[in-house]
């Protein structure tokens, strides 16, 4: 599907907004979008939001055979999808130019700055390395990909954890969780995107642009930095002419929006990591915000509460109390026994059924109660010492015992045969109705 | 029992069909079927068991209903395609029948014949214009449905402008077709949009809601500043208004309304309105 095309009007108004000063959504120059860092239920899952621009990151690892050319050191890989369900204008399967860009500079960002210790990946040289894959998948786009992308990669690599190896001679043994605690990665430092819009041949800046703001803008400069403010990497596209100290001045910019957003990570770990070791809730569907729609809301209905008392105590008395409980086991023969006639059957109706469901309960535990007082009263004689309601150890009481295994087989035979007889006769009235309809 | 049997049976090869009547203004699902009134005294739950032997089965009254967005006619039944609302609008003469329909949130727009409008001209070719209405495909908009034109004197349009115009072929099968003057031939308020202001988009539901009769919203809104504003049902607003500060003002708060409760809203409408 085709992209929604930008109009005179709004291209016109947007340029002028900015020649103000003002932005579409009351952000000043230099502001970045909220940002919002979750984490899923496994390790090195996460959803980076930036404002309305979401990205999902799933890191995985993989034991497999290193490069030739790099023996002892592990493999880093990352991939940025852009699925239909980001905007109508990404077109399944095929890489468009963005795609290949935004992928391109991200392994710049991530793997070229050397940010992930490679050789601490490996587990024997030669043989045996750890592949670590970075996903990264759109989910909603609104502008700005790469600098929430690049926050997602790096929160999901500091958030992962992989399984713990120990090497004992040629022998390597890989430890399950429950074993042993999974190990994080070491990340050296967190290189992260900061995206700058130009306007006007360069005249106006802004920082994260929006998808609207970077459908007008003429040229884009990303500059990715961690906090020691080491430049990582530093892209510039749309052909415009940057002056010297304007680059300077952007990545003054950059350092202190790049301190600002580690921070945030470093936070959003510690949280999560405090919120797991409590054993309290985590994952995506705790952090999703409640958000309501008025439009369509609908008035509370009011409710009477006043007698709920008295009318929950009319329904108890007028309820039929339990049947009579016959707990006198009858032994057929041995290993088979029976207690009580079994309980009327309702399986053809439904409506009473959850009504009979508790009487039925009610009296069952009576039953069970009963036997056991039963039991109990043949065996202190017995054994004399004991007062207390059975221990299972002796063998004279196992044999007791079978009557309870026994006799729910029994009775749901009995049932079944009575739902039998039940189902029968109530078969008839529908076809009769049946019947009669097709008469009218 | 039996006879409660007998109609929980009925209801589920039914598909448990309930009254449109006792529904209404509750939220309906997609896959369920509702009965029409004068369906409900011969077919609904109620009416199970004996029944008086009807003579004149064949001559019922006939009523005129409406299935308006979201229902689709199934047999004698109403059957639900979108999740929301039921709403119904008893007709102008005699009771029954009038229009249903289900008032649903959805953000993508769907072509309707009648709608007004707001499109972006994408191209030109020969002599009709492509316009863009966030729709499956583009509409065609033919430069002789502006108020005036003639072979000789062309509108002036250009790639980019912005539309507000009405939809007089509308099938889901073929290629929607806008026009720029009602049946008189006057323009009525359509034609090209001037070249200042602000084109937002918001959802269908809050659309429906602004542009309801009695909404407060727009009342309130008015108050704020003189604006000149344009909705288009397919989910777009052009707003214009003094200064940028104050387009941009009104624009984020109609896209903040659709998550404000009424109090909420009041409160900003009037701290805006101090300041």
């Amino acid at each position: 599907m085709k992209e929604t095309p930008l109009s005179n009007c709004e291209r016109r108004f947007l340029l002028r907004a900015i020649e103000e000063k003002k932005r579409l959504d009351g952000r000043q120059t230099y502001d970045y979008r909220n940002i919002k860092i979750s984490f899923g239920t496994d390790y090195g899952c996460c959803i980076v939001e930036l404002g309305k621009t979401r990205v999902l990151g799933q890191v995985s690892c993989e034991l497999v055979s290193p490069k030739l050319n790099r023996a002892t050191e592990g493999i880093l890989f990352f991939n940025l999808e852009l699925s239909q369900m980001a905007a109508p204008a990404f077109e399944p399967g095929r890489q468009s130019d963005l795609l290949v860009k935004l992928n391109r500079l991200l392994e710049r960002c991530l793997r070229n700055s050397k940010c992930i210790d490679t050789e601490s990946l490996c587990v024997v040289a030669g043989e045996k390395v750890w592949q670590i894959r970075v996903d990264l998948h759109l989910l909603n786009h609104d502008g700005n990909i790469i600098d929430a992308a690049s926050i997602a990669a790096i929160v999901a690599l500091s958030h992962f954890r992989r399984p713990d190896v120990s090497v004992q001679g040629d022998e390597v043994t890989l430890y399950t969780p429950e074993e042993r605690d999974p190990v994080p990665l070491s990340i050296h430092h967190m290189p992260i995107c900061v995206s700058f819009a130009f306007f006007q041949q360069g005249t106006y800046l802004l920082v994260d642009p929006n998808e609207r703001e970077e459908r007008v803008m003429d040229g884009l400069l990303v500059i990715a930095m961690n906090k020691h403010r080491e430049i990582c990497t530093i892209q510039s596209s749309g052909g415009i002419m940057l002056l010297k100290d304007q680059v300077l001045r952007c990545s003054k910019i950059a350092g202190v929006k790049v301190a600002e957003i580690t921070e945030l990570i470093q936070k959003a770990l510690e949280n999560d990591q405090k919120v797991r070791k409590e054993g309290g809730k985590f994952g995506f569907a705790e952090s999703i915000a409640n958000q309501r729609i008025t439009a369509f809301k609908m008035e509370k209905a009011p409710i009477d509460t006043s007698d709920v008392e008295e009318k929950a105590e009319e329904i108890i008395a007028e309820a039929e109390p339990p049947s009579e409980v016959v707990s006198k086991p009858v032994l057929w023969t041995t290993g088979t026994a029976q207690i009580g006639e079994g309980i009327e059957n309702f399986w053809g109706d439904l409506e009473d059924s959850g009504k009979e469901d508790e009487d039925e309960g009610g009296s069952d535990e009576a039953i069970i109660l009963d036997s056991i007082k039963m039991d109990t009263g043949v065996e202190v004689p017995n054994i004399g010492s004991q007062d207390a309601p059975i221990v299972l150890s002796d063998s004279e009481e196992e044999e007791m015992i079978i009557l309870e295994p026994d006799k729910n087989p029994k009775k749901i035979r009995t049932q079944t045969i009575s739902a039998k007889q039940e189902k029968a006769p109530s078969k008839k009235p529908v076809k009769k109705r049946k019947k009669k309809r097709a008469a009218n | 029992m039996a006879e409660a049997a007998a109609v929980a049976a009925e209801s589920l090869a039914g598909g448990r069909a309930r009254a449109a009547r006792t529904v209404l203004n509750q939220v309906v699902l997609p896959g369920e079927e509702l009965l029409l009134p004068e369906q409900e005294d011969a077919e609904g739950p109620g009416g199970g068991g004996e029944r008086p032997l009807r003579l004149n089965a064949g001559a019922r009254s006939r009523v005129r209903v409406v299935c308006g967005p979201g229902l689709r006619r199934c047999g004698d039944r109403l059957l639900v395609t979108k999740c929301g609302r039921l709403r119904h609008k008893e007709p102008g003469s005699g009771s029954g029948g009038g229009v249903y329909w289900v008032d649903s949130q959805q953000k993508r727009y769907v072509p309707v014949k009648g709608d007004h409008v707001i499109g972006i001209v994408t191209a030109k070719s020969g002599d009709i214009f492509k316009v863009d209405v966030g729709g499956s495909e583009p509409a065609s908009l033919s430069y002789l449905a502006f108020e005036g034109a003639t072979k000789r004197n062309r509108p002036n349009v250009q790639v980019g402008d912005l539309i507000y115009g009405q939809f007089v072929v509308a099938n889901k099968d073929m290629e929607p077709e806008m026009v720029c003057i009602d049946s008189c031939g006057r323009a009525n308020g359509m034609g090209v949009i001037g070249h200042d202001g602000l084109l937002f988009k918001v959802t269908l539901g809050l659309i429906r809601k602004l542009l309801a009769p009695d909404c407060e919203i727009i009342q309130e809104v008015g108050k704020l500043y003189p604006l000149e504003i344009v909705f288009g049902m397919n989910g777009r607003i052009w707003v214009k208004a003094k200064t940028i500060q104050q387009t941009l003002i009104l624009a984020n708060i109609l896209e903040a309304c659709e998550h404000m409760t009424t109090d909420q809203r009041k409160q900003i409408f009037s701290r805006l309105a101090e300041s």
